[in-house]
């Protein structure tokens, strides 16, 4: 049981006594009590695990905590700089009033910020192949591209 | 259960926890109470004032809590000017916790920034709580408006008080009275005073006309929206306690199999294991099935063990259920009439012989899991004869009485905090993950977290019924339906009627027919199935709306033209029973639906639109559906008219966001959702072979809603039934395919 150094959210975490093949889900969830990250399939198919390392959206159910040594995670209560802020995305989920059950909402939402950071004006096409990896049982998905679209305009200074 | 309940839970709001435990005591020395009372709160010197109201006949419970009274609603308006309104039903998505504390805000005439909603604790005191049969909205509609406008007349007689001026002469806005002169004094100014007013009589209010409202009928956004979109703790899988361990629990694959010894030994090596033990059960799948609980320091150690044990089952009284076999089955059976006769009026014979027209049809729909995005997992500490359980469940009320059964535990001794839930759809109307981790709370000395994988989730619900309908309909000389018969071939759990399989006898189409003529057949299941979103209507409205758009294409009618004559003149077939159908109510949403979609208009080769009503749930919709289907059966649904008559809307934006997700979930599971099972086994584990549909498949949805002077009922469930026919209906359009057998994927198509 080696030691995981990594950043989770800014901070430096030295992770102890967990396995290194233990997916960077139930470390975040069950080790460092960071739960808005969800637990659905545990075989990356419904995408409720998303978080960012190094930027890049991964399944955390189905990522060795391993493969965060050395870098930066960010989930989705880091997401937003400063504490109490919303990001764009977040602004534009809750303008939006994009949540039904909201269980499936803080994957979809680390989706589209990474979809936005890479491409700051996508198009329906762009929004569905990025997305493609979040399933919504509750069926927001109407929504979610309203959402991306009016967050896409506000990061680009544009009115929503 | 009985008030001590109450007294043992925290409230989220202190003060209204120490006030109700007065109020027990209150209510316990009175024992009278009107039908339609309220109760203003013992006051604590500087809380303001605070409400609880007992509304209605349903606020009373039967037998030995006859005299306790339920509140159905509470407010309190503190000196600080915040008013808080309990949410008192679970949150599942449906969006009560906004829209239901929004009637009370409205009738006070509170300004929804000052308002703070909090998840009220179970208790009989709060009323009956539960999600369900899109309920929420008019069982406590009434309730919550009284609440409103008697908080809001004790803040008025505040103030007349103060100015020394007759109550109606005042009028009140956004938190605060206003007099004639202008002068305005706030809410939070008058709690005090006010709370020293008598309670008015409920029948003394005067509720407001619904062209005075300022809230309802807007689009009010979720109260917890920013809290989800900062990932912030509120579902059951959220659940944390200091000293908490991790449990899985393995049930027989084969429902109702029992577990006769395990490697126990051999699992309590593995990394992170604390312990391994077998429970009996209790022989009930909705209470405590048989099986082996571990426990573990952490949800992977505890998953990863459960990959390493062996059980060996007793499946002596498991089921063997073969979906092959019972496809074979109901194909015989259909062949003639059911033993069951359910309706026969008229003359159907003399209908089919008279007929013009008549078609023969066989339909069959195939098992759907729910597959709520947050898997089935419960949190309960048992410690000092006391039980604490954090429940995400639909009907938390129900599940003390299971707990107690399971646990041996009397009610008093259970206490139940709701938590926001990821995904109801019916699967946590029961609550068998509750009592699991009660009884494997007794035996573990700390709080434990059940957790059950995905497979587990899939391959351990209650499903919704497949169905077999062995059809025959009759058009006469004028081209008018004439005559109709249906054999439903369905299920039994233990020899009763399995949820949502059975036609009533006053199913649409019989009570707009004169010569009707239904009959069933049930087969024994072993695979238990239970209420799934919209129960009953989600597979029988694609049955009926498709078979109408056949005989109306067999008389050669156009479809909207035929499905209006069959409604009729505009009746209420029972009036004043809101889940009856009224067929004027009908009609309407037919024509707004076709109308706004642009129905009759030329559409290019391999594109169709397809019509669809369905009544259920108190609700009445109808559904266009405008699709495309190419040369290799591959499926667009571009738009999708959306209209339905639910009364007034209370929040346009949370109804908005069901009817889009009505649709979205009707076309997931017509498309491509099937669960099969072969020797009592469910063959699908997770969503890689149960794969809902992805945003890119999503439609346009575009909802209008006739807001009629009805009470209003709710928006859970009753856009998702004519989706499916709407889309069948329009794929016949397109293409001249009569789709037979759901999923689409049986019949080749894909998306």
């Amino acid at each position: 049981m080696s030691t995981i150094n990594t950043t989770i959210n800014g901070k430096s975490e030295a992770i102890q006594d967990v396995d290194p093949s233990t997916p960077l889900l139930w470390v975040l969830r069950d080790h460092l009590g960071l739960v808005g990250t969800k637990y659905g399939c545990g075989i990356a198919q419904c995408g409720a695990c998303t978080v960012h390392i190094d930027g890049s959206p991964v399944r955390s159910c189905s990522t060795p905590v391993s493969a965060a040594q050395g870098k930066s995670v960010t989930t989705i209560e880091g997401l937003a700089v400063n504490v109490g802020a919303l990001t764009a995305v977040q602004q534009a989920w809750v303008e939006h009033d994009v949540p039904q059950c909201g269980y499936c909402q803080a994957g979809q939402i680390m989706s589209a910020t990474a979809l936005l950071k890479a491409n700051p004006n996508p198009s329906d096409a762009d929004i569905d192949a990025a997305m493609s990896g979040n399933f919504c049982r509750c069926g927001t998905y109407p929504r979610i591209r309203a959402a991306i679209h009016s967050a896409a305009k506000a990061q680009r200074g544009e009115k929503a | 259960m009985s008030q001590t309940v109450a007294k043992t839970v925290s409230y989220s709001d202190p003060i209204i926890d120490q006030i109700l435990q007065q109020a027990d005591a209150q209510w316990a020395a009175s024992m009278k109470v009107n039908r339609r009372s309220f109760l203003k709160l013992a006051g604590i010197a500087g809380s303001g004032l605070t409400l609880a109201f007992s509304f209605g006949p349903a606020a009373f419970a039967d037998g030995e809590d006859a005299q306790m009274p339920q509140f159905n609603a509470y407010v309190r308006v503190s000196p600080e000017g915040k008013i808080y309104i309990y949410a008192t039903n679970p949150e599942i998505g449906q969006g009560v916790k906004t829209s239901m504390p929004m009637i009370v805000a409205e009738e006070l005439d509170a300004a929804w920034e000052d308002v703070v909603v909090e998840q009220s604790p179970i208790g009989s005191q709060y009323g009956r709580q539960f999600a369900g049969g899109s309920l929420s909205i008019p069982m406590n509609w009434d309730a919550l408006r009284h609440a409103g406008a008697a908080a809001r007349a004790m803040l008025v007689a505040a103030a007349a008080k103060q100015w020394n001026v007759p109550a109606d002469s005042l009028r009140t806005e956004n938190s605060k009275v206003f007099n004639q002169l202008g002068d305005s004094l706030s809410y939070g100014d008058l709690a005090e005073v006010a709370a020293r007013q008598p309670a008015p009589a409920a029948d003394s209010l005067r509720l407001k006309d619904r062209s005075e409202y300022r809230l309802l009928g807007k689009r009010i956004t979720g109260v917890d929206n920013e809290e989800i979109v900062t990932g912030q703790p509120l579902f059951g899988i959220d659940t944390r306690l200091p000293g908490m361990v991790y449990a899985t629990y393995t049930k027989c694959p084969a429902f109702g199999g029992k577990a006769v010894s395990a490697n126990l030994d051999e699992v309590k090596r593995l990394p992170g294991v604390k312990d391994a033990f077998i429970l009996e059960g209790n022989g009930n799948l909705t209470e405590l099935a048989s099986g082996v609980a571990i426990i573990a320091n952490s949800t992977w150690a505890a998953f990863q063990a459960q990959k390493k044990l062996k059980v060996e089952w007793d499946k002596s009284e498991a089921s063997t259920d073969s979906w092959t076999e019972i496809v074979k089955t109901a194909a015989e059976l259909a062949k003639k009439d059911g033993d069951e006769v359910v309706e026969n009026k008229g003359d159907v014979d003399g209908a089919f012989q008279n007929a013009a027209k008549t078609v023969e049809s066989y339909y069959s729909y195939q098992f759907a899991s729910h597959a709520p995005l947050e898997p089935q997992n419960c949190t309960a500490h048992y410690k000092n004869g006391m039980l604490e359980v954090w429940a995400p469940s639909q009907t938390p009320q129900g599940a003390i009485g299971s707990v107690a059964k399971v646990t041996g535990l009397s009610a008093d001794k259970i206490k139940l905090n709701q938590t926001r839930i990821g995904g109801g759809f019916g699967r946590r109307l029961l609550n068998d993950y509750v009592c699991e981790v009660a009884a494997i709370a007794q035996k573990v000395d700390a709080p434990v977290k059940l957790q059950w994988t995905r497979e587990m989730d899939m391959q351990h619900d209650f499903y919704r019924p497949a169905g077999f309908h062995s059809l025959k309909g009759a058009v006469d000389q004028s081209g008018k339906l004439s005559g109709w018969q249906n054999h439903l071939i369905t299920f039994t759990n233990n020899g009763r009627p399995v949820s949502g399989g059975s036609l009533s006898k006053d199913e649409f189409p019989a009570l707009n027919l004169e010569n009707y003529k239904l009959t069933q057949t049930n087969l024994p299941l072993g695979t238990p199935c239970y209420a799934w979103r919209a129960p009953g209507a989600n597979a029988f409205a694609w049955v009926m709306q498709s078979f109408i758009h056949e005989l109306a294409t067999a008389a050669g009618r156009d479809h909207r033209e035929f499905l209006l004559e069959v409604m009729g003149e505009p009746r209420w077939f029972a009036e004043g029973n809101p889940r009856s159908l009224n067929t004027g109510r009908a009609i309407d949403v037919i024509k707004l639906a076709t109308e706004k979609a642009g129905w009759g208009k030329q559409l290019p080769a391999g594109r169709g639109m397809g019509l669809a009503f369905h009544f259920s749930h108190a609700g009445h919709v109808a559904e266009v559906a405008e699709v495309s289907v190419d040369a290799n059966k591959k499926l667009t649904v571009h738009k999708v008219t959306v209209a339905t008559d639910v009364g007034p809307v209370v929040n346009l934006s949370g109804a908005e966001n069901q009817a889009e997700g009505g649709i979205v979930d009707g076309l997931s599971t017509m498309m491509a959702l099937e669960i099969t099972m072969e020797n009592g086994e469910v063959q699908q584990s997770n969503y890689h072979n149960y794969r809902p549909l992805r945003i890119k498949n999503a439609p346009v949805v575009e909802t209008h809603f006739i807001q009629s002077e009805y009470s209003p009922t709710g928006m859970g469930e009753p856009v998702l039934p004519p989706l499916a026919p709407a889309v069948c209906n329009a794929i016949y359009a397109a293409t001249g395919h009569r789709v037979k057998t759901l999923p689409l994927s049986k019949e080749g198509f894909t998306i």
